[in-house]
Order: structure tokens, then C-alpha cells, then sequence
């Protein structure tokens, strides 16, 4: 029996702190199905903090976050998660992604089909067999994208992907998450790049020193920034927090 | 979990040893210097070939020999220290004492001989010269027969060890082996049992200095555990041991024993 | 010196049936230990590496303690625990092989169990985040996490190998290295030290030497191409 959609996912005052730093200063927001959504900002804005306290791995120090409906224990994730730098056991590329399906336990039958379209839908196909953890970075990026995609999520998370790739690999990445986008998933992307914002986002949140200053759909964001810090981040002043 | 399953049976299999899944055997506590003559060796295959079971020997000194019978972990008992065991038996841990050989101590010591003892029969007086001449001497200070008889001999000797020994006394705690490295490394005397002097190789510059004094006499004495004080005792292979020991063939047995063409062992069971 | 390798090879050449019975005894109960230890320790370890709870730093330090464990006080507290006399006497184990393994098995748990959670917590540390947001459960993960550090865990089962296969105070005591039945290398090398024979004891002693590097060199050759294969 289905909870239902998890989204939209909702964010009430919340705030972390940790050594004795306030990393997230009060933050509420609302994300809905559809548009994709770009959290913006420089680095150590909090960027990745609140991404992973949107995706559980944090527990807020005070204030609410809530979604749709709770996800089950034990049941398939409807949310994943891709990190700046994707983590593969040593295994093969088919087996990385068979093990994310055996976790949500999809029985050992259906794994299969599975598996191979979402190897498909990245390009990795011909990897399959190979070891993941000797594949190229941009590789192991797809491969962590195809991880993600395999249980069909209904949001996903990706927190500053292309960080650590050459510019090919980065494009290979953006029109994976293209595509994914436009299969329907909520794509939620923490990127410091402008132009990738551009290139992927429908709508922007702009995060500085763990507040969320504005928020916009992108042209309106780049072509007419509200705040003064958005519109000093866009020329490139902001300083290095 | 399959692979636990299969490594469960791997490790069964890799632990039973074919020697140990014999089903007639005892345990006999004896003494390391008896174990280390040979004497087993030879006369066990004997015993096994003909009543088809299997003696194991835990060799330790006699005090702990004695011990280990105590807590009913054997079934017969081998040792040299009389007065020991007649304090066993009289403790209710042994049926009754069988005398079954003798061998006979010998007091090594070093050529150049400090103490000027060698060649001598009177072992007393070869105790007195050591301590008046403060020359090295090895105890092996473990409670084992031969110990306890050293001890026996001082005493004799009317000398108040304990009192009077000085930096020339070294007390080891050791086994007849190790012990008579350490004399031979310190070119000291040293009380052995004369098996383990013969097979004994790395002689140093030690020889024998005293031999045949009537007091360096070694008597062996077996037992059976008694079963009613520990209910495991097998005390029918026990017994069937302490029989054949006693027995004119066990008695050549031991009396056929040669190394380097001399007997060892003088069987004198009546 | 010489003598001891003339006396070494004399046994080996000889494929002395004496000495082949107690190399295999040794193997065979060092080998047994090591997989019970194996088999209780991984898991023991990877459970602590992953978990958080009260006290947990104090069983830390008591685990990697324990992994200098003096052999002959292992062997003392088996023995009493085998004795006729003692709590498990009554399966009459005491002085046979069964007794060795259940001593050596005591002696080098707290080695796998420590250092497979050393391994496990350094692996934990990358791939917490990672497991997490897939979904996995700590225990899951610790068993996931057991088997991809299997090449460094390999090192860690030699290290608890290595350890029984060299120790001679805990298989002396609850052995009794009896003749034929209990005698392994380190035992027979104690003994015939003692009575003097120093190049025979010297010659088994270089073959366990031999044996224990034989072993070492088959698990790195095996961890470098595991390396290479798998990254």
C-alpha cells in the first residue's frame, strides 16, 4: 500500500548548528513536483548541509522538515541521492547498481531488466561487467546516476555533481540529469556554477550564509536579481564565505 | 547462511585429526625427564600392540604431575618422588603404588671442576665441597622428583639449603633439559637423572663427576587413579597398564631399553 | 649454524613421516582457529565499527588490549575451564586437538575482531553517507562493508594466523603435547630444545619460519591482484 507522492517537501524554520557554528540560519521553503530546482550560492554558503537535510542524512538542530507522505522503513527509497563524488564498492558496474535495487528489495528476478536500463539510459551499457571503482570519474558519476535512477525516484537530489569532472564528463552528466528531468523525476541540484544553473534550472534558490536570500525562476533570477547579494554573486563579487 | 554453513563443516573437518579419534586410550601423567630418556617410546608400542590401546603421555615435572591427577585429568599416574606419592595416596587420589624400576641420578659438573669432587662415589661429600667452595651449582627448583631429591640429599648432607645457599645456588625452575643448558653454559654442577644425561647433546665442557652412591638412586612408582574419587577414570585401560608394567613383559620391556648400548632402567617390581 | 641447516634439510628431503604429521597438526589446528576466529570476530568487529553506543570507546581500547593476550594465560584459563575438575570438563577435550583449537580461537579473536574494526571504520567513514541515502540498515551495511574490505581483511586474518601458528604457551598447557596426538611445531621445538638437540630444534624452527612467510607471500600476491583488478 502506497503513502502516496512525497512530495512537495517542506522546510519550517529550520536551522543547523554545529561546532558551535550556525551552518543554516532559520530556513523556509517549499519544494514542489515539477520544475527543477537549483540551490545556488558560493561555497560553504551551506549548500550541501541543507541538501543533506533535505535528503535525512542530517537532523535539523531546531525547526520542522516534513514531506507528503513518510517514506516507509524498509520500503524503496523514493528519493536518492548523488554526491559530489560518487562512492562505488569494489565490485562490478552492473553489481553497483544491482545492490541499490537489492537494498530496496526488489527481488533477485526483476533486478536484472532493471539494472541494464538504467546502465542503458547513462550510456554504460558497455561497462557493465567492468570493475566500478577503475572506471573514469565521469563514468563513475554516470554509473552513481544510474544507481539513483534505478528505483524510478521521485526526487533527486544532487549535490554539486559535475564539481570534480573535466568539461566533456560535465556535459555528459548535465544531459543525463536532462533527461531525467524530463522523464518526470524533481531534480534538486546544489551547483556554485552559474552557467550550469542556467543550463538545468527551472527555478533558483539562493543560498547565502545559511539563509535563503531569494528565490526566482532562472531568467527572472539572472536577469533581474532582487537582493543585493544575488545580484553581487551573478557579477562574480560575492566574497568567498 | 550457506557460506557460514560450509565453513562450519571445513573447520570440523580441518580439527579432527586422525591420530586423536582413537577410542582406547588413557592419559598417564609422568615426569619430563622419563618422557625425555626415550623410555616411552620404546616400551609404549609394546603395550599398544598388544592390547590395542593407546597410552598418552602428558610429561610435566612431578609436583605437577601429581596435580594434574589430583583433578581427575589422568588415569594413571608414573612417577619418582616417593615421599609425593605416598602423600597422594594417603589423600584418597590413587589405589595403590606399584615400585617399578630405578634409575639413578648422576652430579654433573664442569672439567675444570672448582670444586674438586670428580671422580669421587660419596655424593655427600661432593655437596659439602660445591658449598664450600661456592662453585656454580643449577637447581632445577620445579617440585620435580629429581629436584626433590637434590633437596633430600642436602639435607642428608646436613646442609640448611635455604639457609645457606648463596650466589653460587641457581635456581632455575626449569626442566631437566634447559637446566642442564644453563650448567653448561655457566660451567656449573648440576643433579640429573642419568637418561637424560646420555641423550643429552649439548654437553659443553661437562662430564660426570659422581656416580653410584647408593643414595642417588631414583625409584619409580605407578598408580591408578582412583576412580571412585574421580568417576572418569578409565580404570580398566588404567588398570590393564599398571598390570603389564608390573608384569614380567612390561618389566623386559623396560629392562630391553638401551641407549648407546646402556640399560637405562632397572626394573624391581615384585 | 650449519649444522642446524644440514639438520633442517636432512628433514625435509627425508620427508620425515614424523615430521610431515606434526607440520600438519599444526596447520591444521592454527588453521581451525583462525577460521572460528574469522567466523565470530568479522562480524564482532564490522558491528562495533558501525555502531554508536554507550561505552563504546572503552570496549574500543579493551578489544585492542586484549589482542596482546599472553599466550600461556590463555592456555592457564583454558585449562581450567577443560579440567576434569573444571566447569566443561566433562567433554573430556582437555589434551587433544580440539582442546588446542578452543584455546588459539580465544587467543587471536580479539586480533580479528580489533583490526577488522580499524578496517571497517575507516571504509565506514567513506561509504556511510553513500549507504545511507540508498537505504541500507547499519548491519546490512557493516556486512556489505565486510565484504568489500575482504583484501584488507585478508591481511588480518594472517596477522591472527601468523600469531597461532608461532604461540606455544596456550597449545603446551591444554595440550599437553602428547606424542603422536598433540605434538605441534612450536611444542616439538620447545621440547627438543630442552633436551638439548639444538640443531634439530633450529631446523623446525626455520621450517615454521618458511611456512609462515610461504603464507604471507600468498596473501599479498593475492591483495596486489585484487588491487589491480578492483581499484
Amino acid at each position: 500500500m502506497s503513502n502516496g507522492p512525497i512530495l512537495p517537501l517542506r522546510l519550517a524554520d529550520v536551522s543547523f548548528a554545529a561546532g558551535g557554528r550556525t551552518i543554516i540560519d532559520r530556513i523556509s521553503l517549499e519544494i514542489e513536483t515539477g520544475p527543477s530546482t537549483i540551490i545556488l550560492g558560493a561555497n560553504g554558503a551551506g549548500k550541501s548541509v541543507l541538501m543533506r537535510l533535505m535528503h535525512g542524512l542530517l537532523r535539523p538542530s531546531s525547526g520542522q522538515i516534513d514531506w507528503n507522505a513518510p517514506e516507509r522503513p524498509g520500503a524503496p527509497r523514493k528519493q536518492a541521492m548523488v554526491f559530489q563524488r560518487p562512492v562505488m564498492l569494489r565490485r562490478s558496474a552492473y553489481a553497483n547498481v544491482a545492490y541499490a535495487l537489492k537494498i530496496a528489495g526488489i527481488p533477485e528476478p526483476q533486478r536484472g531488466a532493471l539494472v541494464r536500463d538504467s546502465l542503458e539510459s547513462v550510456g554504460l551499457s558497455h561497462l557493465a561487467r567492468r570493475s566500478a571503482r577503475v572506471l573514469s570519474g565521469g563514468e563513475q558519476q554516470r554509473l552513481a546516476l544510474a544507481r539513483a535512477w534505478a528505483l524510478h525516484p521521485e526526487v533527486l537530489f544532487l549535490d554539486e555533481p559535475t564539481a570534480s569532472l573535466d568539461p566533456s564528463a560535465t556535459r555528459e552528466i548535465e544531459s543525463v540529469i536532462k533527461a531525467f528531468d524530463a522523464a518526470g523525476t524533481k531534480v534538486v541540484m546544489a551547483t556554485h556554477n552559474l552557467g550550469q544553473a542556467r543550463r538545468l534550472g527551472d527555478e533558483i534558490l539562493f543560498i547565502n550564509q545559511g539563509r535563503l536570500v531569494e528565490r526566482a525562476p532562472v531568467e527572472q533570477f539572472f536577469s533581474k536579481p532582487q537582493s543585493a547579494q544575488a545580484a553581487a554573486f551573478i557579477k562574480g563579487e560575492l566574497p568567498w564565505t | 547462511m550457506d557460506l557460514i554453513r560450509r565453513l562450519l563443516l571445513l573447520v570440523a573437518w580441518i580439527a579432527a585429526s586422525p591420530a586423536s579419534a582413537q577410542d582406547k586410550f588413557i592419559v598417564v601423567a609422568s615426569t619430563t625427564s622419563t618422557e625425555q630418556s626415550g623410555l616411552f617410546g620404546h616400551i609404549l608400542p609394546v603395550f599398544q600392540k598388544k592390547t590395542g590401546i593407546q597410552v598418552r603421555v602428558v610429561a610435566l615435572g612431578t609436583g605437577q604431575a601429581l596435580d594434574l591427577a589430583r583433578r581427575g585429568d589422568a588415569d594413571v599416574v608414573f612417577v619418582h618422588a616417593r615421599s609425593a606419592e605416598e602423600k597422594f595416596l594417603a589423600e584418597g587420589h590413587g589405589v595403590k603404588r606399584f615400585p617399578v624400576m630405578y634409575n639413578d641420578f648422576v652430579l654433573i659438573g664442569p672439567q675444570s671442576d672448582p670444586a674438586q669432587i670428580r671422580g669421587g662415589k660419596d655424593i655427600l661429600e661432593a655437596l659439602r665441597k660445591i658449598k664450600t667452595a661456592g662453585a656454580p651449582f643449577v637447581s632445577r627448583g620445579d617440585r620435580s622428583g629429581t629436584h626433590m631429591a637434590e633437596l633430600a640429599l642436602w639435607k642428608i648432607a646436613n646442609i640448611d639449603i635455604e639457609k645457606e645457599k648463596g650466589p653460587w645456588y641457581r635456581d632455575t625452575g626449569q626442566g631437566m633439559g634447559p637446566a642442564l643448558n644453563a650448567a653448561a653454559a655457566m660451567d656449573g654442577y648440576i643433579l640429573a637423572d642419568r637418561g637424560t644425561w646420555i641423550s643429552f647433546k649439548n654437553r659443553g665442557n661437562l662430564a660426570i663427576a659422581v656416580e653410584g652412591d647408593k643414595q642417588l638412586f631414583n625409584q619409580y612408582g605407578i598408580m591408578l587413579v582412583n576412580p571412585l574419587k574421580h568417576p572418569n577414570v578409565k580404570k580398566d585401560l588404567g588398570q590393564a597398564f599398571v598390570d603389564w608394567v608390573i608384569s614380567p613383559d612390561g618389566q623386559k620391556a623396560i629392562a630391553d631399553y638401551k641407549i648407546g648400548g646402556e640399560q637405562l632402567f632397572f626394573p624391581n617390581a615384585k | 649454524m650449519s649444522e642446524a641447516l644440514s639438520a633442517a634439510l636432512a628433514l625435509l628431503v627425508g620427508l620425515d613421516s614424523r615430521l610431515v604429521e606434526i607440520v600438519l597438526l599444526s596447520l591444521r589446528v592454527s588453521l581451525s582457529a583462525v577460521a572460528i576466529a574469522a567466523l565470530l570476530g568479522l562480524p564482532l568487529g564490522a558491528a562495533i565499527a558501525v555502531s554508536r553506543f554507550p561505552g563504546r570507546q572503552a570496549v574500543i581500547v579493551v578489544l585492542n588490549a586484549l589482542m596482546g593476550l599472553p599466550p600461556v594465560v590463555v592456555g592457564l584459563l583454558v585449562y581450567l575451564l577443560l579440567s576434569r575438575a573444571g566447569p566443561l570438563g566433562a567433554f573430556g577435550i582437555l589434551f587433544t586437538p580440539a582442546a588446542m583449537v578452543f584455546a588459539q580461537s580465544i587467543l587471536i579473536l580479539p586480533i580479528v575482531a580489533a583490526l577488522s574494526r580499524q578496517a571497517i571504520e575507516d571504509a565506514w567513514r567513506e561509504y556511510e553517507e553513500q549507504l545511507r541515502s540508498l537505504g541500507a540498515g547499519r548491519m546490512s551495511a557493516a556486512l556489505t562493508l565486510l565484504w568489500d574490505t575482504r583484501f584488507s581483511l585478508l591481511t588480518t586474518i594472517l596477522a591472527g594466523f601468523g600469531r597461532a601458528a608461532a604461540e606455544v604457551g596456550a597449545v603446551m598447557i591444554v595440550g599437553g603435547n602428547i606424542d603422536g596426538v598433540t605434538r605441534v611445531m612450536t611444542t616439538t621445538i620447545a621440547l627438543e630444545t630442552s633436551k638439548g638437540d639444538l640443531p634439530l630444534a633450529l631446523g623446525l624452527g626455520m621450517i615454521l619460519i618458511a611456512i609462515v612467510i610461504a603464507v604471507n607471500a600468498a596473501a599479498h600476491l593475492t591483495r596486489e591482484l585484487a588491487q589491480r583488478r578492483y581499484g
